[in-house]
């Protein structure tokens, strides 16, 4: 409830300003895009919306049109949003939201009016299992299976994990006591905390009491900071593993030299330019880079944004397939571009490469996922 | 669990408690004047703490313009007040309080910030900033509604917040950020290991409270806030303005909230909401000490910060229910022993 006021006057100004250059056609594909441009999700989607406008102006040669509200995070309003564009604006294509709940609130609806949906959230198995929800960034597993063998390369057997007490540091302590045991992993201390908590001193003294090898963070955001600088000011030296959510450059401005013997799992984007040339996210990864931070500055760069890219690179593909069948605007059109997502693939993307298949509809393995250090305040491939 | 992470233990417990005891009494504080229950309290928290991170980093944080812009709001209400009775003296005063006040300390802060003064300057600065505020958020959004309800104020004050936390989404970005802490040092006293930070705070909370003691017993203005306190009519009836009574009330809320920012700023990060979980511990302090009492709140808000702090060492995921169920016996004793009785 906290921020609907706001977001309710955000949305009112966001169509009104797209409506102003977008003059609506029939053939216009029509996207509407959901995501939290303020309240607790605001770090992921402001990036988003940056990327959003970064789209291109026609695909296969039919003109886009954006709809793009804001939903706070909060699950009702996504909803909400969600059937509006189905209903009203009689869209191709929905995407969002950000936060997990939000996006399964958005499924819903997708999978209800059958519109072709993509989740730029993480939804868990069942939800993505769905017929119209596709998923655009890595589940959690992908990520983990690259930062446990790691682990297991380092010697790692006790860990404590220190992380958000929300479903984002559930998603992690579960793949690393499920899967994590294929890895020899232990986990010795499980340990939550809330993003706005003034201190981890509790936390951090019941983590390393437990004497561990490693310590795991499974937390976003610059919020990841507190333990990571916490760990460090009580004199821990082992290795610490953090998870992408917390691979921005804010992370890096706060923790400042307290990331020193610290292992990052990360999508691709973050270290485009690293990569070596026969790399499949390499092209798409500079182009966007180029994009972005050419019209948002240097080091802008968040893992969060390119997601939509990568929804244009998969749309780009698959719309020219779906035109051969259908109209945009009609229920033939959104049937023919959802079997066109699955069918049309595979995309090799920014954060990976996509294969879609009636089964899988989160599309990316390993290359999906790297490791990355961080070193002077920039993000490295770890060798 | 051994005696050196019990003394860490409890040394965290108490300088988050010192924090709370500051917006603990604050709270009061207005609650006692106003009978406003300020949940924008935890707002000047994160300005402060926010503000002094950006002038960490020699740039000019946003919070100075937005102190121009309440002041130009702050003057079009007097204008309106004004406008049956039009005389030079209360309008030259508005010019004053509302223009010339935040010009100055905006030209201030524009010519002193990318010098990079020293650390303790940049921290005067930032409680520069926002201790105003105080007052044009009591022009604007409270003195309208002077005599309203308590509810009709709480609901006022529920606008305040979120306004207060959309402008501080808007200007400061919706990451973290951490100021440079006054001293990095430490030493050690027995088991422990303190660090200056700590000590600042300390000191600082308890001078707080001392000057808060001799504000109210020794100056004429703090015997008024306190004859509004007790009664507000009666206040009035023997020529107390219960309007300055209740700006000088804002003014200090604002500026102790201020204070507790630029106090957390360098041990924690802080964020546009981080504010309102913060007040809304001292709001446990304040409710322990019975929403009236100043040494008991600032007891109450150490036991909320130790709570928290051994809370958070054996069942971190129920911290927060652990915290605010302080709450439910000091309501029930309270219900029991001080018997109904209907406000208004």
């Amino acid at each position: 409830m906290m921020n609907r006021f706001l977001s309710g006057i955000a949305a009112v100004a966001t169509v009104v300003s797209l409506s102003a250059f977008s003059t609506p056609a029939l053939a216009d594909i029509t996207i509407g895009v959901t995501i939290p441009t303020t309240g607790p999700g605001a770090a992921l989607g402001i990036p988003l919306k940056n990327s959003i406008e970064l789209w291109p102006e026609e695909i296969g040669g039919e003109k886009v049109k954006v709809i793009l509200l804001d939903d706070a995070g909060d699950p009702s309003i996504a909803t909400t949003n969600a059937r509006r564009f189905a209903n009203d604006d009689k869209v191709d294509v929905i995407m969002g939201s950000a936060l997990t709940p939000a996006a399964i609130g958005a499924a819903g609806v997708a999978a209800e009016v059958g519109v072709p949906h993509f989740a730029i959230s993480p939804v868990p198995p069942p939800v993505a299992k769905g017929k119209w929800t596709f998923v655009l960034p890595q589940y959690s597993s992908v990520l983990a299976k690259a930062m446990f063998s790691r682990m297991q390369k380092d010697g790692i057997k006790r860990v404590s994990f220190i992380g958000f007490a929300d479903s984002y540091g559930q998603q992690w302590v579960d793949e690393l006591k499920n899967t994590g045991k294929e890895y020899g992993l232990e986990v010795v201390s499980d340990e939550r905390y809330a993003r706005a908590d003034t201190s981890v001193s509790g936390q951090v003294l019941k983590a390393l009491a437990a004497k561990p090898d490693a310590v795991f963070i499974g937390a976003s955001g610059t919020g990841a900071a507190l333990p990571q600088i916490g760990v460090r000011e009580r004199g821990f030296k082992g290795p610490v593993y953090v998870v992408s959510g917390a691979v921005t450059f804010e992370f890096l401005r706060i923790a400042g030299k307290a990331v020193e013997n610290t292992v990052f799992s990360s999508g691709p984007i973050m270290v485009a330019e690293d990569q070596p040339d026969d790399s499949p996210t390499k092209a798409e990864g500079l182009a966007y880079l180029k994009a972005y931070e050419g019209k948002f500055g240097p080091n802008t760069r968040t893992q969060f944004g390119s997601h939509v890219w990568d929804a244009m690179v998969i749309l780009n593909k698959a719309v020219p397939v779906a035109l051969k069948t259908a109209k945009p605007g009609t229920n033939e059109f959104r049937a023919a571009l959802r079997d066109a997502i699955e069918s049309s693939g595979p995309y090799n993307a920014t954060h990976g490469v996509f294969e879609f298949t009636p089964d899988d509809h989160y599309g990316l393995d390993e290359r999906g996922a790297v490791l990355l250090t961080a070193k002077d305040g920039k993000f490295q491939l770890l060798k | 669990m051994d005696a050196t992470i019990a003394t860490f233990l409890i040394q965290d417990g108490v300088t988050n408690g010192a924090i709370y005891a500051l917006l603990g009494l604050a709270l009061v504080l207005v609650f006692a004047v106003t009978r406003i229950i300020f949940i924008p309290q935890g707002e000047f928290v994160t300005y402060g703490a926010l503000s002094l991170a950006v002038l960490d980093g020699g740039r000019v944080p946003a919070t100075t313009s937005m102190l121009v812009c309440f002041g130009i709001a702050a003057l079009l209400f007097d204008l309106w007040g004004m406008r049956r009775s039009f005389s030079a003296p209360p309008l030259l005063r508005a010019l004053g309080i509302n223009i010339l006040l935040p010009v100055a300390i905006y030209a201030v802060v524009t010519v002193l910030a990318p010098l990079q003064p020293a650390p303790i300057l940049r921290a005067a600065m930032a409680v520069l900033i926002i201790a105003p505020m105080g007052y044009y958020i009591y022009r604007i959004a409270y003195r309208p509604l002077a005599d309203a309800t308590v509810l009709v104020l709480l609901i006022a004050s529920l606008g305040v917040h979120l306004a207060m936390m959309g402008l501080g989404l808007i200007f400061f970005g919706p990451e973290g950020l951490r100021a440079e802490p006054l001293s990095s040092e430490s030493f050690t006293l027995g088991p422990a290991l303190v660090s200056y930070q700590s000590v600042g705070i300390y000191i600082t909370t308890i001078l707080i409270i001392i000057g808060l003691y001799f504000f109210f017993e020794r100056t004429l203005i703090g015997k008024a806030l306190r004859a509004t306190a007790v009664n507000r009519l009666g206040a009035r009836l023997v020529g107390v303005r219960t309007q300055l009574t209740g700006s000088t009330a804002l003014i200090m809320a604002a500026a102790i909230g201020a204070v507790s920012g630029v106090l957390i700023a360098p041990i924690t990060t802080i964020y546009y909401d981080t504010g309102f979980m913060i007040g809304l511990k001292g709001f446990v302090a304040a409710i322990l000490g019975g929403l009236g009492n100043f040494p008991l709140t600032a007891v109450g808000a150490i036991a909320v910060g130790i709570v928290e702090a051994f809370a958070s060492f054996w069942a971190s995921d129920y911290k927060e229910i652990i915290v605010f169920s302080l709450i439910i016996p000091v309501l029930v004793w309270l219900s029991f022993s001080v018997g109904s009785h209907e406000e208004e």
